[in-house]
């Protein structure tokens, strides 16, 4: 059973919706006995920081995370659940749960592409990966594979080992991080059409 | 770098698929949830849907329209067409639509915008405008004016001004429908769809006019738009969003190309 972590950070069911679809089994869920006996964990959300990380600490799920880290279990983090495993976001200033060393940025209001044109700001629509490490969960992607992303903040891991992928939007971000068991990524693999589901099902079957 | 999406709006009328010519003589063109996955599999970046069912009692078909269109297709889209307060909101987001897009009723009560936008979070909230140019004029700097109930009632009210506006309220992105060239594929307008674009810092859609693929590589080029609208162009068959793809991917335009 894989356990989607319910921290009442935006609509979870579409992450169901893309994980049953792949014929696996999963439940939406913030009960703590639950989570214990997932085989696996997805760890998404919408949403800002600050009112994430109260969520998380109110039902207890802050430590249920980190032990699940601690246990080897399979872990994917989405969107915001990939900003909160860093140690600190600069949204709402918000202490996150310091799973991986580094902290979340602000894209900055004045970002530019390459030709000088203005970006708008959120991040928002399809974009692709770049510097892909060999990873089991990142196996069948194609150099022209693309995500869906909608995002304002970014991931800054300070450790370049855990950046498993970055992506350009004005600047280079890391856009899949990870180490050991637990991988996340910033756009949303359930809304990214083959190439997401693809990547789905790698997690879901990941040893 | 991010690419400019293409994206197929469906009209939905008691849960089947029509097709008017500015806002009026809709003909039934198919089953909304087949066609959803048709535009899937060959390559839109996501979709629109608009209810247009005029009776409340039977918007409740929707709903059903938007759960079975969510289990089909795994990339974003979004649901207008009589959302009136922050329960309307909740219905098709819980439903499995990404995005909620709002138009005469955020033009009413502008806190509809915020409310959803705080509760949903921004990225959510699509602000659908519905403009017509009526020339400028004190009333109307822009010379394009807010109308709304389906083309049929002008408020007097600024496109440009309320666009900036809604932003302020939360608005994530606006979809933005040129009611002159609505339905009648001649092109989009690109003077205001730039003149919008330019001015917030959300994503503009696009909406209105788009019958040929050069028409969308105006407009997201000159028009400055972030995402192009089509209908007409490929409910009929004409062009395929494959085929469109590759035209602007010759033009220079980065389009998402593996799907």
């Amino acid at each position: 059973m894989i356990a989607i972590i319910d921290y009442d950070a935006g609509n979870l069911a579409s992450v169901e919706r893309a994980v049953s679809y792949l014929g696996f089994k999963c439940i939406v869920t913030n009960n703590i006995k639950t989570i214990d006996s997932s085989e696996r964990i997805i760890f998404p959300g919408v949403g800002a920081a600050g009112a994430a990380m109260d969520s998380l600490k109110r039902l207890g799920l802050d430590s249920v995370i980190k032990q699940a880290v601690i246990d080897g279990k399979p872990i994917l983090g989405i969107c915001l659940g990939t900003q909160i495993i860093m140690e600190y976001s600069e949204e709402n200033e918000t202490p996150c749960l310091k799973i991986i060393n580094g902290f979340v940025k602000a894209f900055p209001p004045d970002i530019k592409s390459k030709d000088g044109s203005r970006l708008k700001i959120p991040h928002m629509g399809w974009n692709g990966l770049e510097n892909i490490k060999k990873h089991p969960v990142l196996s069948d992607l194609h150099e022209e594979d693309e995500f869906y992303f909608v995002h304002g903040y970014y991931p800054y891991p300070t450790d370049s080992e855990h950046i498993l992928a970055t992506t350009d939007y004005g600047i280079s971000f890391a856009s899949v991080i990870g180490f050991n068991n637990i991988i996340a990524t910033q756009f949303h693999p359930e809304k990214s059409g083959r190439p997401g589901l693809s990547l789905l099902k790698n997690f879901c079957l990941w040893e | 770098m991010l690419s400019k999406r293409i994206i197929p709006c469906l009209d939905v009328r008691e849960g089947r698929t029509t097709k008017g010519i500015r806002f009026k003589n809709n003909v039934d063109i198919g089953n909304p949830v087949e066609m959803a996955s048709f535009y899937y599999e060959a390559g839109a970046d996501e979709l629109v849907f608009y209810d247009i069912t005029a009776s409340h009692e039977k918007r409740n078909i929707m709903i059903d329209v938007v759960r079975r269109v969510a289990e089909t297709i795994f990339i974003p889209f979004s649901v207008g067409g009589g959302i009136r307060d922050v329960n309307d909101m909740r219905n098709v987001l819980l439903a499995g639509a990404e995005k909620v897009s709002v138009n005469s009723a955020a033009v009413k009560n502008h806190e509809i915008i915020s409310q959803g936008a705080e509760i949903f979070g921004s990225q959510c909230i699509v602000l659908g405008m519905d403009v017509k140019y009526v020339g400028e004029s004190v009333k109307i700097p822009s010379g394009y004016e807010i109308v709304i109930n389906g083309g049929r009632k002008y408020m007097g009210i600024d496109a440009l001004k309320w666009a900036v506006e809604a932003q302020k309220l939360g608005a994530g992105e606006i979809c933005l429908n040129s009611i002159d060239a609505d339905g009648t594929q001649d092109g989009y307008d690109l003077k205001l769809t730039s003149l919008i674009s330019k001015n917030v810092s959300i994503p503009v859609i696009a909406s209105g006019g788009a019958g040929k693929p050069e028409h969308l590589c105006e407009v997201l080029t000159k028009g400055k738009a972030d995402a192009a609208l089509i209908a007409s162009m490929v409910h009929y068959g004409t062009y395929t969003v494959s085929k469109i793809k590759k035209y602007l991917d010759s033009c220079g335009i980065k389009v998402r190309k593996s799907w």
